[in-house]
């Protein structure tokens, strides 16, 4: 099929007007993380008068980021393994299994991603608060909260996704791994998952990106000692200077890895999306 | 048993449409359990994650809503009183300023997530229509368009803030010194103009969702669909119209409720954009119920203000997939 002149240069604009839209944050982002201060405290500039590294140094200092980054690690990473091995075994009974109420577990599940944050924001901090003086179990401000609360938040499109890919390995597998003897356990773990691994890495980088990058409950339920990136990067501007340079230098550094790591797997993402939708 | 010979790993039918409804595909489900009880027990711990952390706290958030849960009882809350609807009553009564607060909020809300999941929904199907055939560069500009999805929210809506700083942000420096189109350096974060900022950061941040679903909607499309069509003289926009846009209209269903139910709670981009407040020109609901709760501990109003959200999302949700349902068996 041919393209016409005017379909060719329409195409050229829009794409050129949605690269600049992305890209001039970006742009951003990048340049000014390698500007002196001066350079973000009178006025614009395009490039930076001295380029520096210097922000990417002080910027561990101006705030405590190297205590953050790792609360946001240990957090996210912990709750992106846990996400990922109880969206398995949930996606392997919900592929194959035939059992009643199949439907309405899916369905509850992947509406509770759509209700209001907010909502279970009050119970869950009075919950957590309460269950703490009452029986000593610290849930508020404390890592383990932030884990099972984040767990949860990427828990049903992990099984939604998960029940796509699994949905997508032939079923004839499994009868010959049953035909063998191997009963259901086996053949989840020694024929479907290895099938599956592209499947569940792209899962467990979507855990790890949802709590990475959640801010409501961080901003509630976390104390300076639990305090993640989310809240953490907010500190450079509420002092009485505000060191754009540092602020992008950090930003930028929290970024990459999410952003290359979606970027590698985004093959899977669409794949994982359409299974999951049209079925 | 007939039903587990289907074809092994043929894949639910591509075409279906009906998305998110497993019911038709059930009775081609293969494998009758033969120890029904494990199915259940693989189901546990998810189970129990989703009760403990989202279904019960939203019960507990229904009963906090009838209590008067105020500071004076937020310390041992079995001694808050019982009120029934009177939270509600208070909150929803439009003629106290409290109330005519929250209305306008909603107000805000409702104009800010239609225009925000518009645009995305508009960027999203123009970039992926011209990324549908092949050319060079194309895999890094889908890459590109995809970044600030994958970007963390906070770093993204910080560089923004930055980008609308008023003395050394980019938007002055290049509308005012550069273009010379305002002679004064305007505020973007605060007034009247702060909504206006928080919808281009929510569409730079939500488009390239749009844009995700929707190219791997146009992936189902057969391409022979787009030549017959031109071999039939179908220009451009007589295809979008009439070939493509009915091919992704499963995709936008989906996409267009979920675009709406998160925009319309979104907390994030307000948040971080202006610091942990918002101005009256873009107080959204949840940065609404979020401040009035913490600043004057009254829970109880609080939770009666998120359960009206939640019912209003519930009334909607249900409204668009009957009007959505009726319009295809109709078709």
């Amino acid at each position: 099929m041919r393209e016409t002149a005017g379909e060719r240069w329409g195409r050229r604009i829009v794409l050129t007007l949605l690269t600049l839209f992305v890209v001039i944050p970006l742009y951003v982002m990048v340049t000014s993380a390698a500007k002196p201060l001066q350079d973000v405290q009178n006025g614009f500039t395009w490039w930076p008068s001295r380029p520096t590294l210097q922000p990417f140094i002080d910027m561990w200092s101006t705030v405590p980021l190297a205590h953050y980054l790792v609360n946001s690690l240990v957090v996210s990473s912990i709750a992106a393994v846990c996400s990922v091995a109880v969206a398995i075994f949930a996606a392997f009974a919900v592929s194959r299994y035939r059992f009643r109420g199949r439907g309405v577990f899916s369905v509850t599940v992947l509406s509770t991603q759509m209700f209001p944050g907010i909502l279970f924001l009050l119970p869950l901090f009075l919950i957590y608060v309460n269950l703490g003086n009452s029986t000593g179990i610290e849930l508020y401000a404390s890592r383990t909260g932030l884990v099972i609360t984040y767990l949860t938040f990427s828990l049903p499109f992990s099984i939604w996704m998960l029940v796509g890919y699994f949905d997508s390995i032939p079923r004839g597998l499994d009868e010959a791994a049953q035909v063998d003897g191997a009963g259901p356990l086996r053949t989840l773990f020694q024929v479907i998952l290895p099938a599956a691994v592209p499947g569940v890495v792209a899962v467990t980088v979507y855990a790890f990106m949802t709590a990475w990058g959640e801010v409501l409950f961080a901003s509630v339920m976390t104390d300076e000692g639990s305090r993640t990136l989310a809240v953490g990067l907010q500190g450079y501007s509420t002092q009485f200077n505000v060191y754009w340079n540092q602020v992008m230098a950090a930003s930028l550094v929290v970024s990459v890895p999410v952003v290359a790591g979606f970027l590698a797997l985004q093959r899977y993402f669409v794949a994982g999306l359409t299974a999951g939708a049209v079925k | 048993m007939a039903t587990s010979t289907t074809a092994p790993g043929a894949r639910p039918d591509r075409r279906d449409p009906r998305v998110g409804r497993p019911a038709p595909a059930r009775a081609r489900r293969p494998r009758r359990p033969r120890r029904s009880f494990l199915p259940y027990l693989l189901l546990v711990p998810a189970v129990v994650l989703e009760l403990g952390i989202h279904v019960i706290p939203m019960l507990v958030g229904v009963w906090m809503s009838l209590l008067e849960l105020t500071q004076f009882h937020i310390r041992d809350w079995s001694t808050a009183p019982f009120i029934g609807l009177d939270n509600y009553r208070a909150t929803l009564n439009f003629h106290t300023a409290a109330g005519r607060e929250l209305l306008h909020s909603f107000w805000i809300t409702l104009l800010y997530t239609l225009l925000s999941v518009g645009l995305a929904w508009l960027l999203g199907i123009a970039g992926a229509v011209v990324l549908q055939r092949p050319f060079r560069g194309r895999a890094i500009l889908r890459a590109l368009f995809l970044t600030p999805y994958a970007l963390p929210v906070y770093t993204a809506v910080i560089t923004w803030s930055f980008l609308l700083q008023r003395d050394t942000g980019l938007v002055n420096h290049v509308l005012v010194d550069q273009l010379g189109l305002l002679n004064d350096k305007p505020f973007w974060l605060i007034g009247d103009n702060s909504f206006w900022s928080l919808l281009v950061v929510s569409v730079w941040r939500n488009w390239p969702f749009a844009f995700l679903c929707l190219m791997a909607g146009l992936q189902n499309v057969p391409d022979e669909l787009h030549e017959a069509a031109a071999i039939d003289g179908a220009g451009f926009w007589r295809r979008l119209r009439s070939v493509t846009l009915p091919m992704l209209r499963p995709v936008n269903l989906v996409l267009l409720l979920v675009l709406f139910l998160w925009t319309f709670n979104d907390f994030n981009t307000p948040y971080v954009l202006f610091g942990g407040s918002a101005p009256e020109q873009a107080d959204l609901i949840s940065i609404h119920i979020y401040r009035s709760s913490f600043k004057t501990w009254d829970f109880g109003s609080g939770s009666a203000m998120s359960v009206a959200l939640l019912f209003f999302l519930l009334v909607v949700s249900a409204g668009y997939l009957l009007i959505t349902n009726r319009r295809r068996d109709h078709a």
